[in-house]
């Protein structure tokens, strides 16, 4: 008897419940899944989420064969009127610069440290540039190892991006990609890895090397983070706090379909990125069902973000992006 | 019944034809655009994923779409790949890609040659010593652990690779955890215990009868085995080669964990660098547009050049003889 009547709630349930599925950004993975878990549990709709890289994202939700499309890299107004497509951030993480030299524990990076390193015009650890903020530690004459991506990611875009605002000799020659020729390879000082997860090992098993890795990728394989200067000129650890810090001056606005890229913040940590959710224009009632995923994601998710490394958008950001989903029309029915 | 039997057998066999051909016309049509762009010059040019100024400037269909430019400082974002998925062509772009396929194609055919000059003589002697030397006792355990070795999956030769083999071989030989040398290694001992074992099956069907008269006339083991057994087995043993070097050829996940995934050639054995099958793995998520169709033309060249060593390979050793 217990069981036909639990039988019939579920079935009742399934009659109301729905089903949406969104693919792409690889970086947004992790805390979708757990949260569409927990919107299933609290709500009996389904999400289905896939982590197939920002380009899939993009070009599935423009083909319209999926509800939703995640991306690292915001569209342009201009593109998402010519795509039909509405845009939103949902939450923020860091990318770390990570490191492995035996003996040093607390580097410090200045912007013309990271710069020389990538350009390749630091080539070894006891460069004084490097030495300069780092008074205390002892640096062997090493070549430095840059340990990059391998596969076209949004995170090497976000980076480079940083890059590209920082100095300008980044910015002519290289520029913000999602791929990049990196100068430190032709001089036989770069390898590369598959993935967040391919970096963090390379990173690793290389002794005096340094890359760049998502800040939840880093924690979880212990890697030893640099603390780098910001903007401002100070020098941040990689702490969520700092992470926090810099979206505040994020300056994601509804005018522009929220088109921002986060990197370089005039203060707190300065490599951030967030990632952004596409929806179709045309399909209203597909579109209701995404926002009251994504609006129960702000009211009930930040703890399991901040749980997995994320940082939550600010309150005042999350007001904006309900405001112009009522805008377009395509705010969770209640 | 005999009639449907021999059609039915016949289909089946005319099924790979047409899966070959759907293969090849799927890859080549995908792969036009860059054909027409970079023609053969593709296969000798070591440039990928390339920004460099346009030279002449073809007015075709003009489409107001400048690559969107962020205002404080200028940072070139290209929204060419998104332009592509909508069907549009970026006239007024400054700057084009170029792909080139020859770093991946030297780096899969290094790979591939370093695997085989390791493999190969280790596998003939697994082979020797489970069909003609070692004790039944002996024989059974070894030959299932072989074809167990056969059936792991290769991304955990890939994350064994890249966790333990590539940081001891870098102890050994110098040079980066990940590299060439790493690559081709990891993907011998992939290929090991499928040419092992195809080997020993076929030397195992060499007649008692042969072998015993070789003996009884006063051959010793070694004469035995390379006089008797070897030519017998012959085409057994080159056809497991060459199904093993389609396989080295192919293999994606575990090279693309180990063999460092840098647009480089190598200088040394040691050196990172990138092989056809890792650029499609690594890239094909992400593309679009012309960066796509270049993935497909890189398909295509693997497809083909499989194609030539393979077909080469059986003509120049199994037909001389016969």
């Amino acid at each position: 008897m217990k069981k036909l009547v639990v039988g019939l709630t579920l079935a009742a349930v399934s009659v109301f419940a729905w089903n949406i599925n969104g693919t792409g950004s690889t970086f947004g993975y992790p805390i979708y899944k757990v949260w569409a878990k927990k919107f299933y549990n609290a709500t009996g709709n389904r999400v289905n989420y896939t982590g197939t890289g920002s380009g899939t994202g993009i070009t599935e939700v423009i083909k319209r064969h999926v509800n939703f499309g995640g991306t690292d890299k915001p569209l342009p107004p201009k593109i998402l009127k010519l795509a039909k497509l509405y845009q939103f951030p949902t939450v923020v993480g860091g990318i770390t610069i990570s490191y492995n030299v035996p003996g040093i524990h607390n580097l410090k990076l200045s912007q013309k440290a990271i710069i020389g390193i990538v350009l390749g015009s630091i080539k070894y650890w006891d460069n004084p540039l490097i030495v300069k903020y780092n008074p205390n530690e002892k640096f062997p004459h090493k070549k430095i190892i840059f340990v990059h991506r391998s596969d076209k990611s949004g995170t090497t875009f976000n980076f480079t991006y940083y890059l590209s605002k920082m100095s300008s000799v980044w910015r002519e020659n290289y520029g913000a990609r999602k791929f990049i020729n990196w100068p430190t390879d032709t001089q036989g000082r770069g390898i590369a890895g598959k993935g967040n997860f391919g970096v963090s090992a390379a990173i690793k098993t290389n002794p005096y090397s340094i890359g760049y890795v998502d800040y939840a990728d880093a924690v979880k394989n212990n890697l030893k983070m640099a603390i780098i200067q910001g903007m401002d000129g100070k020098f941040y650890a990689p702490t969520p706090e700092n992470f926090a810090k810099g979206a505040k001056f994020a300056g994601f606005s509804p005018k522009n379909d929220f088109y921002k890229i986060i990197a370089y913040p005039k203060h707190g940590y300065p490599i951030i990125l967030s990632t952004f959710i596409l929806v179709p224009k045309e399909k209203i009632d597909n579109d209701k069902k995404v926002t009251a995923f994504f609006n129960w994601a702000y009211n009930y998710g930040n703890k399991q973000a901040a749980n997995l490394g994320y940082i939550p958008l600010p309150n005042s950001i999350k007001m904006q992006i309900k405001n112009y989903w009522q805008e377009k029309g395509i705010s969770p029915v209640k | 019944m005999e009639f449907i039997f021999k059609k039915i057998s016949s289909l089946s066999a005319a099924f790979i034809l047409v899966l070959l051909t759907a293969v090849f016309i799927v890859l080549f049509l995908y792969a036009k655009p860059a054909i027409k762009k970079y023609g053969l010059h593709f296969i000798i040019d070591p440039r990928w994923d390339v920004s460099v100024p346009i030279k002449e400037k073809t007015p075709t269909k003009t489409n107001n779409i400048k690559s969107q430019k962020n205002k404080n400082n200028n940072i070139e974002v290209s929204d060419a790949d998104v332009l592509a998925a909508l069907g549009i062509t970026n006239t007024n772009a400054k700057t084009e890609t170029i792909y080139g396929g020859l770093v991946p194609l030297v780096g899969t055919i290094l790979s591939t040659l370093i695997a085989m000059l390791f493999a190969v003589p280790i596998a003939m002697g697994i082979a020797i010593f489970l069909s003609e030397i070692s004790p039944p006792l002996i024989n059974k355990p070894v030959g299932i652990a072989i074809e167990l070795l056969a059936a792991i999956p290769s991304i955990i030769y890939g994350m064994w690779g890249l966790f333990y083999f590539g940081p001891f071989i870098s102890h050994i030989f110098g040079g980066s955890s990940v590299s060439l040398l790493v690559a081709g290694l990891v993907l011998g001992i992939m290929i090991i215990p499928f040419m092992a074992s195809l080997t020993r099956d076929s030397m195992n069907t060499t007649p008692n009868i042969l072998k015993e008269s070789a003996y009884a006339m006063g051959a010793t083991k070694f004469e035995v085995i390379k006089d008797i057994i070897f030519p017998y087995a012959r085409k057994g043993i080159i056809g497991s080669i060459i199904l093993a070097l389609g396989r080295a050829l192919g293999e994606t996940m575990a090279v693309a964990f180990v063999i460092g995934g840098v647009f480089t050639f190598p200088k040394k054995i040691t050196d990172p660098t990138v092989s056809i099958p890792v650029v499609l793995a690594n890239n094909f998520a992400e593309s679009s547009g012309m960066s796509l169709s270049a993935l497909f033309y890189l398909a295509l060249i693997l497809f083909i050049l499989s194609f030539i060593i393979i077909f080469s390979a059986k003509f120049y050793f199994l037909k001389n003889k016969n």
